[in-house]
């Protein structure tokens, strides 16, 4: 197959950045988009010019690092696939594919398709986890668990940090990814611990960083290659006004764990 | 947000409520009794000033929300938003600010001209809200216009109702279905409500 590339070319993150047009002749309709443009930069470097930078890792749609916008859609024309994932065949013969990094104040340009995703590492930092000591190994049924949760925690857990829901957004909302980090936690009773102040430490950090707000538009939803519903963002919003409005006020802790 | 959005949104049950009166072929008497209590009643007097402060409470933080949206976005896409999503959703500042131009007009047609800020046009009492409403719709121009503005009023409410639900995390798998129902019905039948007073008018004056 036979394809026109409208790549978005940055050389730092000061750089002004330009799309540049590139021809690619061959291309089996088997082969993954990265593995399109494996061959594209094999070319360049051939050629003596800078290869194209792009983020990747697993390509196998799990460590969520691949990140394209590809003709006007984060992760490609597919549904629920990431980048790595996606094949040419999706594409037709001769088509032109305009690619663009992701675009929010959030995650700025590193370089070329590059973008930097720190901030939502921040967003977990400030309270995407559970605190426990270590110890022995708890029995499996010790603490019960109902069925839906489980599943609905493991649906949310699937998130993979990719951030085509930002991508994806009109207003490069992290509603949804924050709400799948949230929500997978908030649903078992581990996580139940520090609910409150988890949810109000992620948004506050989520609203620090300069991300949107969320409009209920859904595009999030459309794109997520994990599928992550935005059922969680009522349930982190729920979280969230429970929390503003029930939580007691900070006490000075009287020390130890 | 939400919540001054579906305060608005039963305000405007009320009048609605109210308005059709002005189709009861009564001269406008029933009309004028609503209109008479609405403007007098000491209890209405102080959801006035609520439904002021919910209007601008509403505005305000909408509009700075957008800004604040568009601020998150500093470089555009060159093909941008091929996503699936709600359609509606997309222009709500934009049918917001098309609702907020013609509550401007309605204001100075009938807040104002109440308070004595305007002078009513001529042969038109200051709180004869009927013969204004009369006087208003003889205009076609006029009565156009306000048909045309409740359909963007039906596109901003359309989102609107399940969006603030949504906001305000009441999300469950038994009754969404029914509050995203409950909203198309409301965004189609209330501003056809509205619409079906200044149609009245031109189809039968
Ligand atoms: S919610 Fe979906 S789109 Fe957003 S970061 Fe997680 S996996 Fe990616
Ligand atoms: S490279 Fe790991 S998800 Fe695409």
């Amino acid at each position: 197959m036979d394809f026109t590339l409208k790549i978005w070319r940055q050389k730092n993150a000061k750089a002004k950045g330009k799309f540049a047009t590139y021809k690619i002749n061959g291309i089996s309709d088997s082969s993954s988009f990265l593995e399109m443009l494996d061959v594209v930069n094999e070319q360049q470097v051939i050629k003596g010019e800078d290869p194209i930078v792009f983020d990747h890792d697993c390509r196998e749609g799990i460590c969520g690092a691949c990140s394209l916008y590809i003709n006007g859609r984060p992760h490609g024309p597919d549904d629920a696939v990431t980048t790595c994932q996606l094949h040419m065949r999706k594409f037709k013969d001769g088509d032109t594919i305009v690619i663009e990094p992701w675009r929010s104040k959030a995650f700025p340009v590193i370089r070329d398709l590059m973008v930097d995703r720190q901030a939502f590492d921040k967003i977990i930092q400030a309270g995407g986890f559970i605190s426990v000591n270590t110890g022995g190994i708890p029995d499996a049924n010790a603490i019960l668990i109902p069925k839906e949760n489980a599943d609905s925690s493991m649906d949310a857990a699937a998130c993979i940090g990719c951030g085509a829901c930002v991508a994806a957004c009109k207003n490069a909302s992290a509603m949804l990814f924050v709400a799948a980090k949230v929500s997978h936690l908030a649903l078992l009773p581990q996580g139940k611990a520090e609910a409150t102040r988890r949810v109000q430490a992620m948004v506050a950090k989520m609203d620090e960083l300069g991300f949107g707000n969320c409009t209920n538009t859904g595009a999030c939803e459309a794109e997520c290659p994990k599928e992550i519903s935005i059922d969680n963002i009522a349930r982190m919003n729920r979280e969230y006004l429970g929390a503003k409005i029930g939580a007691q006020k900070d006490k000075v802790s009287g020390g130890g764990f | 947000m939400a919540l001054a959005g579906l305060f608005l949104i039963t305000f405007l049950v009320v009048h609605l409520a109210i308005n059709l009166l002005l189709l009861s072929n009564d001269d406008g008497a029933a009309f004028k009794v609503a209109v008479e209590f609405m403007t007098t009643n000491p209890l209405v007097k102080i959801m006035e000033i609520f439904l002021m402060g919910g209007f601008a409470i509403h505005i305000v933080i909408g509009v700075f929300i957008q800004i604040q949206n568009w601020l998150a976005r500093p470089v555009r896409y060159k093909v941008a938003g091929y996503s699936h999503l709600s359609f509606f959703s997309k222009y709500m500042i934009h049918t917001g600010a098309i609702i907020f131009i013609f509550l401007c007009i309605h204001f100075t047609n009938f807040y104002f001209v109440k308070l004595g800020l305007v002078s009513p046009p001529a042969g038109v009492e200051k709180e004869d809200f009927y013969q204004m409403a009369n006087s208003l719709f003889a205009d076609r121009f006029y009565a156009v216009l306000y048909v045309v503005l409740m359909i963007f009023l039906g596109f901003h409410l359309h989102h609107a109702f399940q969006s603030a639900f949504q906001t305000l995390g009441l999300n469950h798998t038994k009754y969404t279905p029914f509050i995203k129902a409950a909203g198309t019905i409301y965004s189609v039948v209330v501003p056809l409500g509205f619409a079906s007073i200044p149609l009245f008018f031109i189809f039968t004056k």
